[in-house]
Parts: C-alpha cells; structure tokens; sequence
C-alpha cells in the first residue's frame, strides 16, 4: 500500500452521498454522448477525395457490372418502356415512363408494383417508391459504354442532380437497394450489395476516373 | 378489424392484411362485378379504383386499402351510367364479357386523365387489361363514343 491509499481507506462517506455521485455522473456522461451525438448527426462526415486513377478505375469495372445487370438497367432503359427480366426485353403491355417516371393513365407503375413483393415466382416485385427516372433525366444505363456511364453518373444535369456527397448516400438509397430484393425467379446483381457499395464509394473516393472506353 | 370504404360504403373486415383486395371484395363483401383473371396482375380484370387509380386487386393487400377510398364496377355510377358503360352497351363491346368490368374501370381513369384520348392514348391506357376475345377495335370504338358522351354531360361520375 502506498502513502496516497492509507487516508482514502480512512474516509467512509455515507451511503447516500456515494449514489449522488454515481447518479451525477452518469447523468453527466449521459448529456455529453447525447450532445456529441447531436453534433455528428449536424454535421456529416465530409467526402475526402484521395485520388488514384489506376484504383478508381478499377473499382468502377465492379460498379459496371452491377448497374448494367438486369435488375439495375431494365429501369434505365433507352427508350419509355421499362425492360423486364434476366433477359431484358421491353415490359410486357408496354407501360410507359410518363412526365415523372411512374406511368401513365390507367398504366400508373404502383398499379401492379405494391410497396412490398408479391408473393411467387414472377410475380410483380414491390416498393413504395417504384418508378422510372423522370422524362425531363431518363438516366440511361442501357447501352452505355463504362466510360460514358461513369461520366454520366459523376455530372449533376445527368445523375438526377446530386453531387458527391448525395451519390455516396445513393449507394443506401431504398430503390438502389431494392435490386437485391427483386422476389422470386429473378437473377441477383453479380454481387453483394455491400460489395456494391464498397466499389462504389472507393470509385467515388478515388476520384470517381472514367475508364478509357 | 380493418376498415375499408367501397363505394362510399364502410366495412369492418376481420381478415389477414395481407389477403388480396379481391378475395375480401368478392367472397367477404360480396361484390362480385370484379373478376379473378390471373391472380398476378398480368391481364387487368381485377381492376379496381384505389383513391381513383386503376390498381390491379389481384395483388393489392387488403393492408394497402385500409381507409382508402375504393370503386369497383358496381360503385362506378349510380345507375350504370358511366359514359364508359353507356357507350359499352351501345357499341355492344363484350363478347364473353369476363375481362370487361376491368376494362371499363381502366376506361374510366383513362377518359378522367384524358377527356378526348387519341387512338395511341388508348392503346397507352389500355395495355394491361386483356381481352380473349379480341374486342379491342369496339373497346377503342366504345372509349371513343365515351368521350363524346362525357363531353356531352359535361363530366363523369
């Protein structure tokens, strides 16, 4: 034992006082992480961007292949008519965008597209947010090469208006998410969504570099 | 208990949410104008209005409609009077008749959206409602008569 203990070991404050003290702290503690908290969610972790051209790339190959899958592109066909199947070919009794992107007349998307799947195989799939890009933006996956499409994606009077930050949240967005969810009898992207994600941020991180084809 | 407005009449409905609007309007309710096509929204037969739009109630959970305002054939007007049903019976347009209490609910959101719809705006509206017995050309006749009808009354139910 040493010279500070011996007095401690002495002092025998009541019951009541020590649970005051245990109480104050914790109530302490608890106003500082709820506080700190606040200030995180104010403030969103700027985007760095740490380029590497030969990384950027790279990850973007992975980007490719999952925008250009089934289940990204048959909603960013070329023309008004949403693709449909592993196969895309146009949406059977061809429904089209409209001005907004969610159908037409008696062909409204949420008609047939409830907000969760329909139970079966192909059956239609489901989310409350169902729809096509806009007419005035139709963000067309189809038939692009990786380099226009890399470009199209990063330049906001093509992408839906959304800077770097907004297409970094993009990656988590409901519909973005759905692609991996599409019910039964229909093919997944060719990986994970985490996997997604992880290429498409370091993608964007790196510098967000247009292949050269 | 889930409450359900169908034509402008409430219901107190002691079933699973997740039950198809057509089984609870057909063999619950006991309105049976709406027909079961194919039970994966793929031919329009089952077409309802849910807050005015052309939802296919084969695939539309009982949850979806809970305090929406809902029409089925039946509650389309008040005495079978719709322009779309007038002018159905005047172009004599159902051949089997199956598929057409579906296509004259398309109809009737088509010639709201679109007062005097062009050929290619019913071919837009009216896609995926199916007719096995081919009665396009007098379904297009009939929404045309329709229009006219309805310009004549100047408005729809």
């Amino acid at each position: 034992m040493n010279g500070i203990s011996r007095p401690l070991k002495n002092f025998k404050p009541s019951k009541s006082v020590m649970v005051m003290g245990v109480l104050l702290y914790l109530v302490a503690l608890m106003a500082f992480s709820m506080n700190h908290h606040t200030v995180l969610k104010k403030e969103p972790v700027p985007f760095v961007v740490k380029k590497d051209s030969v990384a950027s790339v790279k990850a973007f190959t992975a980007v490719y292949k999952v925008l250009m899958s089934p289940r990204c592109m048959n909603c960013h066909p070329q023309g008004d008519i949403p693709l449909q199947g592993d196969d895309s070919h146009l949406h059977t009794m061809f429904p089209k965008r409209g001005m907004e992107g969610k159908g037409v007349l008696a062909m409204k998307c949420a008609n047939c597209h409830q907000p969760t799947n329909t139970p079966g195989l192909h059956t239609p799939p489901g989310n409350p947010n169902w729809h096509l890009p806009p007419a005035n933006m139709k963000m067309v996956f189809e038939g692009k090469t990786p380099r226009q499409l890399a470009k199209q994606l990063v330049d906001p009077k093509q992408n839906g208006h959304k800077n770097m930050q907004q297409l970094v949240e993009h990656a988590d967005d409901g519909l973005v998410l759905s692609g991996w969810n599409m019910g039964e009898g229909r093919t997944l992207p060719p990986m994970s969504h985490a996997a997604f994600k992880k290429a498409w941020l370091t993608w964007l991180s790196t510098g967000a570099y247009a292949p050269k084809k | 208990m889930i409450n359900l407005n169908v034509n402008h009449k409430s219901y107190q409905i002691d079933a699973d949410p997740d039950m198809p609007l057509l089984w609870v309007i057909r063999d619950i309710i006991g309105l049976t104008g709406t027909k079961y096509g194919c039970g994966v929204a793929q031919c329009g037969a089952c077409t309802i209005h849910l807050n005015g739009e052309a939802v296919r109630s084969c695939v539309t959970k009982l949850s979806r409609g809970a305090g929406q305002e809902i029409t089925t054939i039946e509650g389309l007007s008040a005495n079978n009077n719709h322009p779309a049903q007038l002018a159905w019976n005047e172009e004599n347009v159902p051949q089997c008749g199956y598929c057409h209490s579906g296509q004259i609910m398309s109809a009737a959101v088509l010639l709201r959206e679109k007062p005097n719809p062009t050929d290619q705006d019913i071919d837009d509206a009216m896609a995926g409602n199916l007719c096995r017995c081919g009665t396009y050309l007098r379904i297009r006749k009939a929404i045309h008569l329709a229009a006219e009808l309805q310009k004549k009354e100047g408005g729809t139910s």
